[in-house]
């Protein structure tokens, strides 16, 4: 009687088993067809959603995403990729990690993948294949396709600078028209013009910089002044040789510049600011002018309340050389990934002309040159030849393994300096070669 | 005859339950033997969670380990990690930082919370309302304490300027808590001082209510001021208790993290940037393990010395 109570129950088991296997095997099938894509929480993410119902409507592959928030970006994606994870199968990584991941195996190659498809990086903006896709700089070897080309540009309050009275006061205070800068100086001036001004009963400020503190932020904002003044992170004839680069004349007035600007043109408060309060300060009207990544263009000039025929962008300006700084990303195949195929295969459609055309009419940065070359491509969007005229003229940050040392020890110096008031520029760019040369020597590289 | 109570209930239940086998090895184990059965689970996880991290930090504080970079593997490189950390002058500035705030919060939060356990020990009508209200701000999680307060400083909507500006007559815009060099330290100090306060008060009042009445009440009929009774009997009665809720307090915010980082983030530049912070950065964010495992190493030791020497001192305090 026990025997037989033992052998119904494992009838059963093996019953439910079976059951489950077969019930689970399409949910598995379904599972294999699927992808995760990695990127940055932000308006593009959005348009790529949207974009990514043709691959799956064309290959029957279910796209997931993980978006995760700018601040915690590279936090989140790094220890992802530095943990082995599985979690993105595909990921838009900022184009400081080219070289940590190609070096430490997070990105699968992609070279012998181009050639087999026919897929050639000559049909890619230069700046964008070396910025993107590249490591070591400037060699054909391709661990990303360069995906959202971006750089650091300007946004401005058109209606605020067509006003006749302004204008005028304008022109008398500075003997020349309110017009969208051409330099630093020029933006500095127009800040100091409008800030702490009354316009419509509300007050406002000059300009909404990068302050930002914990990630990237007055790095990449103060950069936008460093490039303009010459500023270069090496000798080019000696690699990390930086002594008089780095802390040049020139790279010294230009932090000292941006200070001044921070101090004379900001909303109160303004002291760890990046993208999103940028955003916030310029959308809810305070500030004449907005530093910010092109990325961010189609939104705000969609947006109802400050966008369409009230707000105009330029380049970020020059002072000595016209330069801004890169953003963009290029996306690649983590070599982690059990769906590496089905990875390429997307990498594969997301290169195509047809789809880089729909890219960029959704509000996606192209890189491909079918798309930016177009003789119509300027006049596709009000910020559009400002972005050719940008990314022309594109440096960025360290692409090195070591980024984030070389990066969180730049955003201490610059932050202490032009919002904690610490030390001079001078001092601060010296230290700065300091942290950057322990870096290097722990590296191995000097 | 008595009902047996629950627990002999389920006492009998268990051994009803227990195989005979089991129950037959059981009841040849010594008393030491048992013992050792119910402490080994607590040791074993000590091991995996304390002890293993702590030795196998110790270890990498004299490499040049770093995690993400862990193909690249680790070299020995002696006390070298040691003496950056020593040597390096921002360390020594996030040190002077952590003091400032350790320093003012205790001092603020012993002298608020006493004065609070000292008026909350009268009885007077509505008292038990007034000890609930005050220790709300202890049962807020900091990141929430962080995030409103930041709202708070902001120096255009914040309900903190409107305040200082209406009492001094100042525009509400004028000054910035958060973003000024000179005023963000203090900032910081004021926030952690609202949260923590009710804390040393709740235990203050613990220690004010077990001081017994009739001690008072000698002291009336020797004729003892007030006065000289708060001094003879009030404080000293106290003093264990103030001291252990100081200790618990100061290990505290010698570590404070979340409430720091949700208000300033460390800045402006690295004006707040407390030592937990600046471990953060070095360790998960620049990745260089070997050498914040050597700050934290610093740190722990320095920590340990300190309440070692603390908790003597209050064990003293108890005996006289």
């Amino acid at each position: 009687m026990k025997k037989g109570w033992i052998k119904s129950m494992l009838r059963t088991a093996a019953g439910a088993a079976l059951a489950l296997t077969v019930t689970a095997a399409p949910s598995q099938k379904a599972q294999a067809q699927s992808l995760t894509l990695c990127w940055a929480a932000w308006d593009p993410a959005n348009a790529l959603v949207e974009m990514s119902k043709d691959f799956t409507a064309q290959s029957g592959i279910e796209m997931n995403f993980e978006f995760v928030p700018w601040p915690n970006y590279a936090d989140r994606m790094l220890n992802e990729l530095n943990s082995g994870g599985k979690l993105c199968d595909l990921l838009i990584g900022d184009s400081q990690w080219i070289g940590g991941s190609a070096e430490n195996g997070h990105y699968v190659k992609l070279n012998s993948f181009f050639d087999k498809e026919g897929i050639s990086m000559d049909d890619f903006l230069p700046a964008t294949v070396y910025a993107y896709s590249t490591w070591p700089k400037g060699s054909p070897n391709y661990w990303a396709l360069p995906a959202m080309g971006d750089a650091n540009g300007w946004v401005y309050r058109k209606d605020w600078f067509s006003r006749p009275a302004l204008r005028s006061e304008f022109k008398s205070k500075y003997g020349r028209d309110l017009e969208p800068p051409k330099t630093w100086t020029e933006m500095k001036d127009i800040g100091e013009f409008f800030q702490g001004r009354d316009i419509d009963g509300k007050r406002v400020y000059g300009a909404a910089i990068f302050t930002e503190r914990g990630s990237e932020g007055i790095t990449m904002g103060a950069t936008g002044a460093l490039y303009s003044w010459g500023f270069q992170y090496q000798n080019p004839n000696k690699p990390y040789d930086m002594e008089g680069f780095v802390n040049s004349p020139d790279a010294v007035a230009a932090l000292e510049f941006y200070k001044e600007l921070y101090k004379c043109c900001t909303p109160p408060g303004y002291t760890d600011s990046y993208m999103e309060e940028g955003l916030d300060a310029f959308k809810s009207g305070q500030v004449a002018m907005m530093m910010n990544w092109f990325a961010f263009f189609p939104g705000l000039h969609k947006d109802p309340v400050v966008g369409g025929d009230k707000i105009g962008f330029f380049v970020n300006p020059g002072q000595k050389v016209e330069a801004s700084t890169l953003g963009g990303q290029g996306i690649s195949v983590v070599s982690y990934s059990e769906k590496k195929d089905q990875a390429l295969e997307y990498v594969k459609w997301f290169a195509s002309p047809k789809v880089q055309k729909k890219w960029w009419s959704l509000g996606g940065y192209s890189c491909h040159k079918s798309v930016l070359l177009d003789p119509g491509f300027a006049n596709t969007q009000p910020f559009a030849a400002d972005f050719l005229k940008a990314m022309d003229g594109v440096q960025d940050f360290w692409q090195e393994p070591a980024y984030a040392e070389l990066l969180l020890a730049m955003q201490k110096r610059v932050h202490d300096f032009v919002v904690a008031d610490q030390g001079t520029a001078q001092e601060a760019l010296d230290k700065l070669i300091e942290d950057w040369t322990e870096t290097f020597e722990d590296e191995g590289k000097l | 005859m008595s009902r047996p109570s629950i627990l002999q209930k389920i006492a009998t239940s268990v051994a009803v339950a227990t195989p005979a086998p089991v129950a037959r090895k059981v009841r040849g184990l010594s008393d030491r033997a048992i013992t050792w059965l119910f402490v080994t689970p607590t040791i074993l996880l000590l091991l995996v969670i304390n002890i293993f991290p702590l030795i196998w930090t110790i270890q990498l504080s004299f490499t040049n380990y770093k995690a993400n970079r862990a193909a690249r593997g680790e070299k020995f490189i002696g006390l070298r990690n040691y003496e950056r950390v020593l040597g390096d002058a921002d360390i020594w500035i996030t040190l002077q930082t952590t003091a400032h705030f350790l320093i003012w919060t205790m001092l603020l939060q012993v002298l608020l919370g006493f004065g609070l356990a000292w008026l909350l020990n009268k009885q007077f009508k509505g008292h038990s309302f007034w000890t609930t209200l005050i220790l709300l701000p202890m049962m807020l999680s900091p990141a929430v304490v962080g995030n409103f307060w930041r709202f708070l400083y902001q120096p255009q909507i914040g309900l903190f300027n409107y305040i200082i500006a209406f009492f001094t007559g100042a525009d509400p815009s004028s000054f910035q808590m958060l973003g000024d060099v000179n005023l963000a330290p203090w900032s910081i100090v004021i926030v952690d001082t609202w949260m923590w306060t009710p804390y040393i008060m709740l235990i203050c009042l613990a220690g004010l209510r077990s001081i017994p009445d009739y001690i008072y009440e000698a002291a009336e009929v020797d004729r003892a001021s007030k006065w000289r009774q708060f001094w003879s009997i009030t404080v000293p009665m106290v003093l264990p208790f103030l001291m252990l809720a100081v200790l618990f307090r100061a290990i505290e915010n010698f570590k404070m993290f979340d409430l720091v980082v949700e208000l300033t983030n460390g800045g402006p530049g690295s004006v707040t940037e407390l030592a937990s912070i600046n471990l953060k950065r070095e360790a998960f964010e620049k990745w260089r393990t070997g050498y914040s495992s050597a700050f934290a190493i610093i740190l722990f030791v320095t920590v340990f010395g300190v309440a070692n020497i603390y908790v003597k001192a209050l064990n003293a305090v108890k005996q006289r």
